[in-house]
């Protein structure tokens, strides 16, 4: 009831004149932001930092929440229609909504994806407000041997991307593990396969990975096949909205997506792509049209994980506000314009700033409802975009590529790192090796090489740890199920079905 | 039509990702000079917000008329320091902000260039670090802790940030003095200061190091237990003792200072030093300091340059120790 009160007072915050337009200023931007890829939401927020010389902290919290929301709807047009992931918490998103988008179901991709967008973020909004001291206690039980072990169960995931072929697939989990291992090593601070480069010491960005083997591979895949296929895009088949079966896929993706990502997005080290992944892999399995995976894009692939990505963007603000644990890039810089205004993000935050905190959590609310209103309209024109004739459509897609990588940090060597991954993309298309595997190996190898690594430190090397406590053993044994279950079932179910009529000794 | 608005729409975009390489602040002082600040570090991070706060006060002061921001970042500034040496050089108005995370770079990944080769201008502030366990630790006094590290290092695993970062460094310097080999530490690094501050409040790991802002509020908040602060005297408000005060002779301070190019005239590194010290001065500089928890530690000059020299050997020295170098 007391959370009521505040979120009332929060409400009568958000609801002042000036803040409304801040927060449809920010949402408006941060969808901009969101579309183009490598230029996100931390560095658009530090960007404006200077504002907060200006304006009151409620105002300019509003605007970065806006922005830092947006970004989460933006991200995903681009990935749907141009195969071009905006963020790396959408790169999953492009693997079906860009198959729907070819197949004429665009505008369905577009609205499960906002409408998802919309349901998990006021789900994860929710959670905010009452939920949070419960589920940062959770949160917290999280040690580096209970990472790994979410990990090793995300690792089930890849399964579900691997293609027809498993030796192909893990030929590309392996290259991205390699792709992932370029840079500093964090744990003893030398570099790893960066050819003496100074400019690889950060690592390959996992964006310019994605746009790289994704759009660039693809366009040049197109290119080649000019004038010998017939792979053409159909921009429109059907009404622009979804149908009334594809609302009836999409809402129990959106829940589940929720309830994956908020709680993991809350974790400090949970991140926003391993919800995605794990919400991509249940869906495919849980999916009464697995046929469509791959091949037309099944709904079903789109609503979960960008349900799951926005939830998670909203458990990210639970550490931030109970306990001011900045566990994102966003999260941090939102910290340090607190620091700006002499509040020191901490424990204390929610009794000492109550007016800040519930007024950013009441502009969650408008932010989400200003985002649908926004983006639903918006997929008209989008789709349109695929009308485009596709040579020019191309085009336009590798200049998109190549502006975004620039903007991301500047640097020249970034775009050569494109080229070279979308001639590899190109490659890999033409001998039919899939690459979304590289891309999952570059996120979740070098996490669980870390967690692995610092669970060993602390535990001075006893493996022990990783069975010994309660929850990493109940995350290995899921992902034990996960990998010998569907085996398992198959057998039995195989057993049943053949079993009477080929009793042993009966043939 | 539709190509048009498209084509309109992601002119506007590739505006917006422009600006991220410069950030344009209106002038409104008339007669003062422009500066170019070069930050090698994306925006956000201990530099920029340096670099930034400098703008907002020299504009305040109206010594500047603006001033002008790049961003370079990767690798602790090492891949924008070759730059700032070629392409900056004898820009007489121009300041790269950097500190003690460049030193242990530049050492640690072997680069090509260092602050040797850049003017040094002035050592503005300082974060000292702060050793805290859990509340529930069994240590009470950072004696206990030097106890049990001298017992069985391997046992007393601590979290900080990157490896070979000022935390790291900190550990070692403890760890040396007190007589514990470095390699038989068991340093635990994250990338942020959030995920070590988890670590820590969820009974993972012994003991933490980090600057004494990440942990200042949970520490208020009785979720962590101050041990000790690495500064050079007893601090206003905070109820613990130097390290120097607990028996352990180290003193440091996370620096963060600024240099103008190489070849630059002694003309213009002296009115360089001149705005920034009158800056430094400033009350208005003072209150940004306080909010931020940045101890000002003016150095200018000849003394700033001798000082660079002096902490970049006492860094590699440890970096050696620790196997980093």
């Amino acid at each position: 009831m007391e959370t009521l009160g505040h979120l009332a007072h929060g409400f009568a915050v958000a609801f002042s004149p000036t803040n409304l337009l801040w927060c449809l200023l920010g949402t408006t931007l941060g969808t901009a932001i969101g579309v183009l890829p490598g230029l996100g939401p931390a560095l658009t927020i530090a960007l404006l930092l200077p504002i907060t010389y200006q304006v009151a902290p409620e105002a300019s919290f509003i605007l970065f929440a806006g922005i830092y929301y947006g970004a989460m709807y933006g991200g995903s047009t681009t990935s749907i229609l141009l195969n071009t992931p905006g963020e790396s918490a959408t790169i999953v998103t492009a693997l079906e909504g860009n198959k729907m988008a070819r197949s004429g179901r665009g505008g369905a991709a577009l609205a499960t994806s906002a409408i998802g967008s919309f349901v998990a973020g006021t789900i994860g909004t929710l959670g905010v407000a009452f939920l949070a001291p419960v589920v940062v206690k959770f949160a917290l039980a999280f040690g580096p041997a209970e990472y790994f072990s979410l990990m090793v169960l995300a690792f089930i995931t890849v399964s579900a991307v691997l293609g027809s072929s498993s030796v192909r697939g893990l030929t590309s989990l392996f290259a991205g593990f390699v792709i992932g291992m370029i840079g500093v090593d964090l744990q003893t601070g030398q570099p790893r396969f960066t050819f003496g480069m100074t400019e690889l010491l950060d690592g390959v960005d996992v964006i310019i990975a994605a746009v790289g083997l994704f759009a660039v591979g693809e366009t040049l895949y197109m290119a080649s096949r000019r004038y010998a296929g017939k792979d053409e895009i159909v921009p429109l088949r059907g009404s622009l909205y979804m149908t009334a079966a594809e609302w009836g896929r999409s809402w129990k993706a959106w829940l589940r997506g929720a309830a994956i990502g908020f709680p993991i997005g809350a974790m400090p080290a949970g991140g926003a792509e391993i919800p995605t992944f794990l919400s991509y892999a249940i869906e495919k399995k849980l999916s009464k049209h697995k046929e469509e995976f791959g091949t037309v894009g099944a709904i079903e692939g789109v609503a979960g994980p960008e349900a799951a990505n926005n939830a998670s963007a909203a458990g990210v603000l639970v550490p931030m506000l109970t306990l001011g644990l900045p566990t994102s890039a966003t999260a941090a810089i939102m910290l340090s314009a607190f620091q700006s205004y002499g509040i020191n993000p901490g424990p204390l935050l929610l009794t000492t700033q109550a007016n800040l905190v519930w007024g950013l959590i009441a502009s969650l609310f408008i932010a989400n409802v200003i985002l649908v209103i926004l983006n639903l309209p918006l997929i008209g024109l989008w789709v349109r975009l695929l009308k485009i004739p596709a040579p020019q459509l191309y085009a336009g897609i590798l200049v998109f590529a190549t502006v975004g990588t620039y903007g991301i940090s500047q640097s020249p060597i970034d775009l050569v790192i494109l080229y070279l991954l979308g001639a590899a993309g190109f490659l890999m298309r033409r001998f039919d090796f899939p690459t979304a595997p590289v891309i999952i190996g570059m996120i979740l190898g070098p996490l669980a090489e870390t967690q692995f690594r610092r669970a060993m430190t602390i535990s001075n090397g006893d493996w022990s740890v990783f069975y010994k406590h309660p929850l990493s053993l109940t995350l290995l044994t899921l992902a034990f199920i996960g990998l010998v279950g569907p085996h398992i079932w198959a057998f039995i179910e195989h057993r049943r079905r053949r079993g009477p009529e080929h009793v042993p000794g009966d043939a | 039509m539709l190509n048009r608005r498209r084509f309109l729409m992601s002119t506007a975009a590739a505006g917006a990702a422009g600006l991220t390489g410069l950030n344009l602040t209106p002038a409104f002082a008339e007669g003062a000079p422009q500066i170019q600040v070069f930050v090698p570090a994306a925006p956000g991070g201990g530099w920029d917000q340096t670099a930034r706060t400098m703008d907002q006060v020299l504009r305040s002061e109206k010594l500047i008329s603006g001033s002008q921001i790049t961003n370079v970042g990767g690798a602790g500034g090492t891949v924008g320091l070759p730059q700032f040496i070629s392409q900056w050089n004898g820009k007489g108005n121009s300041l790269m902000v950097a500190g003690m995370v460049m030193v242990g770079a530049i050492i640690a990944n072997k680069a090509a260039n260092n602050l040797t080769q850049v003017t040094p201008i002035a050592r503005l502030t300082g974060e000292f670090e702060a050793l805290v366990v859990p509340a529930d630790s069994p240590f009470k006094t950072a004696a206990d802790f030097v106890a049990a590290l001298k017992a069985d290092p391997t046992k007393v695993p601590v979290a900080g940030g990157s490896a070979g970062g000022s935390d790291h460094i900190l550990f070692g310097l403890i760890a040396k003095t007190v007589g514990v080999p470095a390699p038989s530490l068991s340093y635990v690094p994250f990338a942020g200061g959030g995920e070590a501050l988890s670590a820590l409040l969820g009974n993972q790991v012994a003991a933490g190091i980090s600057g004494f802002g990440e942990f200042s509020e949970q520490v208020k908040a009785g979720a962590l237990r101050l041990l000790a602060i690495s500064a050079d005297k007893r601090q206003d408000g905070i109820d613990a003792p130097t390290l120097k005060e607990a028996g352990i002779d180290v003193e440091l301070f996370n620096w963060r200072g600024v240099f103008a190019p190489p070849g630059v005239s002694d003309a213009d590194k002296a009115a360089m030093i001149a705005l920034v010290e009158t800056m430094a001065k400033s009350d208005a500089w003072a209150a940004e300091c306080k909010n931020r928890n940045w101890t000002p530690i003016l150095l200018t000059g000849d003394d700033y340059a001798k000082f660079v020299t002096e902490d970049s050997a006492r860094i590699e020295a440890i970096l050696k120790d620790l196997g980093l170098a």
